[in-house]
């Protein structure tokens, strides 16, 4: 028997009933509406929105929570706000499909065709790009590595990473984002949350922010959509 | 064998420290509780932790209705678990991954080693993971002469040090910020580029060290291990969730990637994960986000590793999903919390449970993994616990977890049947016939006055001969008052003014009923 088989076998053979076979109590109420959507009797009462008053400040404030610096723009400010975003690095790396307008004079632009080596993106200083999504409630950014967002690599290696967002791009919370980004899953794209710079609490429970990903995140906000 | 710290010499043949042969928690637990230091450490980690969680949670008023979503979904998977491992594997494979099944950690590492043997790398890195740690993949790889980079901060800092993780989160936790500098300057320049020598103990140039030992294995390494906090069915989609970066760099640089997975880490869909991720961030760091999750779906071109390895690893865990009543634990998205509002856990901290599964879910999933009634350390864990629900009251996907440990001591006291009686029969056959009459528990209450004279002292009984010296070896058991509450009944009548000096002995170790 291959251990295939032998795995299948076991976990039909544990015959575990139903779903909800331990159902946990919730206080006096009564047992929620299920999900019929899907039929699989899985109580999903949690927000699904959040009514927000003002999201987009929520998602500044958010950011910044994690030491990240946020920049308000309208979209004919962004070349400045990127390059304010942009002091102190020389090398920037800039993914293919990024706005040349967004692009502001006078910095050396690194590209990534043909692919950079991990040790040529480890020599850049910056890596400028796109998201797909922002979460005000978490302060995340999402990048699901396509247009304006380079492979995964670009925004890993050099150690500082600058992120424009656009307002219609943020959404309330996590289950808002799931939603958005499941035609990216489903195409087979790669993502990557980001909230705040790197960090870690392992020595003492102190928050250290930078370890091995960039170790300041800027982020922009185009406040208009842009078409 | 083990110093205060818990600290564990090496295996032969072999750098990587081992929980095999640690000593059954009582034995652990009180070397722990002589080390003040130790004790300060946990204290101040856990405690913070915990406020963090409970600030975070409390920010989501839909926080319960999360919970119930949670523990549902989980709840699905196990129920289904055979059609939805088909549906994981053929999701996979048509992303381009391929798929391995491991019934055992033996056959899970022979996997992985034969993967990395098939590249003739000499080397692998490896994202922190509670799988592979579970079925010594380290040990493994190392004795197959292939070297294993951990790059979790704590992690290295736990490899380095030849020591054993003693929490699931932060595994490194009972260090102190001047230990790891040592460690770093003793361990760093043998296996790599050497900490500079006047490293100082700031936790920002301790990270900055590691950043820097750290990145040349990133940057040159082919082969990756990881492990999968989630594995979604239907797309055939990967979730790690982290908070340095390692974790980016492992499924991104190397041109290989060998995920090792248990069979329960599987979500049926893409929108499960809208739950888990409100739910593992808030529980394990207390933040609303860690900073960086990853998710991939098998090979992307032009993107990250090329070539994609999944090993579903069952160890135990179909044994598990047999127990009705222990099956619950299969929910666990180790996130740690319940072992940070433990008052066991904070007190002796993660290397007494001698298992990677450290606290209240270690004690219900180690005992269920390993099978109880073979081995003594095992069969120990489901009494290291005071039954006091905290872990239960935080756990994100309500584990019952003393439901599961009061299970699991009927376990072990069924596979231990069959000999003399223990010392708990015994003690319950003397109560049986005590409280069969009123007059024999009279009796007897008068002998425990008398006898609180001779063995009490400041109200408390001290140390009892053997078998009773297993429980007031750890416990301060108050003394018997000179006068039972019948006793003062029948002579005062319920008046105080009638009560006079019959008894002097202080009240404040407990009322005798």
């Amino acid at each position: 028997m291959t251990a295939r088989e032998e795995i299948l076998r076991r976990v039909q053979s544990a015959q575990v009933s139903t779903p909800g076979f331990s159902a946990p109590e919730l206080s006096a109420q009564e047992r929620p509406s299920t999900d019929t959507r899907r039929g699989r009797g899985i109580r999903r009462d949690y927000a699904h929105t959040r009514d927000l008053p003002d999201p987009l400040a929520l998602f500044v404030e958010r950011v910044q929570d994690y030491q990240a610096t946020v920049i308000r723009t309208d979209p004919e400010g962004v070349a400045a706000a990127v390059a304010t975003s942009l002091v102190g690095a020389r090398r920037v790396v800039v993914p293919q499909g990024f706005s040349p307008s967004w692009v502001p004079e006078g910095i050396d632009i690194v590209r990534d065709e043909p692919a950079l080596s991990s040790e040529d993106l480890d020599e850049i200083d910056a890596v400028l790009t796109r998201a797909v999504v922002g979460i005000a409630v978490t302060g995340t950014i999402v990048l699901d590595h396509t247009e304006g967002q380079g492979r995964r690599a670009l925004t890993l290696v050099p150690d500082l990473h600058v992120c424009v967002v656009t307002a219609d791009q943020i959404v309330g919370d996590v289950p808002e984002a799931v939603t958005r980004l499941s035609s990216s899953v489903s195409a087979g794209r790669p993502l990557t949350w980001i909230s705040g710079p790197s960090a870690t609490v392992d020595i003492e429970l102190i928050r250290v922010s930078g370890v091995h990903g960039p170790r300041t995140l800027r982020v922009v906000l185009v406040e208009r959509p842009t078409t | 064998m083990t110093s205060a710290h818990g600290r564990v010499t090496s295996a032969p043949m072999s750098t990587t420290a081992t929980f095999l042969g640690m000593p059954p928690f009582p034995i652990a637990a009180r070397e722990a509780l002589a080390d003040s230091q130790l004790r300060g450490n946990l204290r101040h980690a856990t405690h913070t932790i915990r406020a963090k969680r409970a600030r975070v949670a409390a920010e989501l008023d839909d926080w319960e209705q999360l919970r119930v979503a949670g523990a549902d979904i989980k709840d699905d998977v196990l129920a289904n678990m055979g059609p939805y491992l088909e549906q994981l594997e053929e999701s996979l494979t048509r992303a381009g991954a391929s798929v391995h099944w491991a019934r055992d950690g033996a056959e899970a590492n022979r996997i992985v080693i034969e993967i990395a043997r098939r590249h003739r790398v000499q080397e692998v890195v490896k994202v922190k993971s509670m799988a592979t740690g579970e079925i010594g993949l380290n040990a493994a790889l190392e004795e197959a002469g292939i070297s294993v980079w951990e790059t979790d901060l704590a992690e290295l800092i736990v490899q380095l040090g030849k020591d054993l993780p003693s929490h699931i989160l932060v595994p490194a936790i009972h260090r102190n910020r001047a230990e790891v500098r040592e460690i770093f300057l003793r361990e760093m320049g043998k296996v790599g580029m050497p900490a500079e020598a006047d490293l100082s103990d700031e936790p920002s140039e301790l990270a900055g060290a590691a950043r820097r030992h750290l990145r040349e294995k990133f940057l040159r390494a082919k082969v990756a291990v990881s492990g999968a906090n989630f594995a979604v069915a239907d797309t055939g989609t990967l979730v790690v969730v982290e908070s340095e970066g390692n974790g980016r760099m492992c499924l991104t640089l190397p041109e290989v990637l060998i995920s090792v997975v248990g069979i329960e880490k599987i979500v049926p869909t893409w929108t499960d994960l809208e739950v888990f991720l409100q739910l593992l961030p808030r529980s394990a760091t207390g933040e609303r986000m860690n900073p960086y999750t990853s998710t991939w779906t098998g090979v992307t071109p032009g993107d990250g590793p090329q070539e994609v390895h999944v090993v579903l690893l069952d160890n135990g865990r179909a044994k598990v999903l047999a127990d009705a009543v222990g099956r619950q634990a299969l929910r666990c998205i180790r996130c740690s919390a319940c072992l940070n509002v433990c008052p066991v856990y904070e007190r002796v901290g993660g290397h007494a449970y001698g298992s990677i599964y450290p606290g209240p879910i270690g004690s219900i999933l180690t005992p269920m993994l390993r099978g109880v009634g073979t081995d003594e350390s095992t069969d120990a864990l489901p009494f290291a616990s005071s039954l006091c629900g905290a872990c239960y009251e935080v756990c994100p996907v309500l584990i019952n977890i003393p439901e599961v440990l009061v299970h699991l001591r009927e376990k072990v006291v069924d596979s231990h049947r069959g000999g003399v009686p223990g010392t708990l029969q015994a003690a319950m056959s003397a109560a049986s016939w005590t409280l069969g009459g009123s007059g024999r528990l009279a009796l007897l209450q008068r002998v425990a006055g008398l006898s609180g004279r001779v063995l009490g002292r400041r109200g408390l009984i001290g140390r009892m001969p053997p078998p009773l010296s297993r429980w007031t070896d750890a416990r301060d058991a108050p003394a018997p008052p000179r006068e039972s509450f019948r006793a003062w009944w029948a002579r005062t009548d319920g008046d105080p003014g009638r009560a006079g000096s019959a008894s002097k002995t202080p009240r404040k170790g407990g009322e005798q009923v």
